[in-house]
């Protein structure tokens, strides 16, 4: 080990054992809240927690506030890339249709799956 | 002699250190266009919620309480190796390793469930998605359970110490990536 890791060896005494429970803590709370059947309840509690927990094991497990401030920047740097490419491609595959363009697949699939799901639902009430 | 990755230093930390947040950086990549991909479809295809309610919530629960315990013995093994413990580190990495069995076995039997239902990688937009990610991370699971064990072999010689370190950084964006595939494929239905 290079003695600068040595140096950075040296990480704040973190109770583990406390984060871990933490977080499965918050795995139950990500696993019930949807089960509300609200849709704000379930954007909150699945992907709002999804967001703490990954918090918690970048900064308590990964250490990343302890390196050099270089490996936030590219890490940063690469999601940076993730929402360009979203931005990018995001309005072709969010809609489907637009200004001279129709997405007729895409249409026509949604539509059959969308026709499907009424006839099962109606199917099931008739049962 | 050692390896120059283990002994130079650069930014700050060993080159062997930058070269893991550097794989790790790419993963990003990886995984975020896979995952942005997915979120753009599921926005755009109502449809799929349909699909996505044959995925069993309580394997994938049990699977991410699998890999956050995971996580754990992996950051207690970095611990040991930072007080020289080898053999303590090598303990922690084998049980780390065990957690990636644990999470292989449920997610067989989970896939193969699903597949003599009927959904298979050509049944639809949503399954493609599904075996796609969940098959890049599983591929990401074994690979470092392999890596575990040969990291292990070494450490409880107390030898070259600072892969511990390494292999941990690497386990917890495995376990990262999955805290955000279980809401997207088991939980919004």
């Amino acid at each position: 080990m290079s003695d600068h890791d040595h140096a950075h060896a040296e990480h704040p005494h973190t109770n583990y054992v406390g984060v871990w429970a933490v977080l499965v803590a918050l795995l139950v709370v990500s696993v019930v809240g949807p089960m509300l059947g609200h849709p704000v309840i379930t954007m909150i509690t699945a992907f709002g927690i999804a967001c703490v927990k990954a918090y918690l094991v970048v900064t308590k497990f990964m250490h990343v506030n302890l390196e050099p401030k270089l490996v936030t920047y590219f890490v940063a740097t690469c999601l940076g890339f993730m929402l360009l490419f979203f931005a990018g491609v995001g309005p072709d595959v969010l809609k489907h249709e637009g200004t001279n363009w129709n997405n007729v697949a895409a249409k026509a699939a949604t539509a059959r799956g969308m026709a499907e799901h009424e006839a099962a639902k109606a199917a099931g009430e008739h049962h | 002699m050692k390896p120059i990755a283990t002994t130079r230093t650069v930014i700050g930390m060993s080159t062997g250190k930058l070269a893991v947040w550097w794989v790790i950086a790419s993963e990003i990549v990886i995984f975020g266009g896979v995952l942005a991909s997915y979120i753009m479809h599921r926005i755009g295809h109502p449809e799929w919620a349909d699909q996505a309610a044959y995925t069993n919530t309580w394997a994938g629960a049990f699977n991410t309480l699998v890999l956050l315990t995971s996580s754990l013995s992996a950051v207690l093994a970095h611990q040991a190796a930072e007080r020289k413990e080898g053999k303590k580190a090598a303990r922690y990495l084998y049980l780390t390793c065990v957690g990636a069995a644990m999470f292989l076995v449920v997610k067989s039997i989970e896939w193969s469930t699903e597949i003599h239902h009927g959904f298979t990688l050509q049944s639809g937009g949503f399954w493609s998605f599904y075996y796609l990610a969940a098959g890049i991370h599983g591929v990401h699971v074994i690979a470092g359970a392999i890596l575990m064990i040969w990291i292990a072999q070494y450490a409880k010689k107390n030898e070259e110490l600072q892969r511990v370190e390494y292999i941990g950084l690497y386990w917890h964006f495995v376990d990262l990536v999955w805290i955000f595939l279980f809401p997207l494929l088991y939980i919004a239905k």
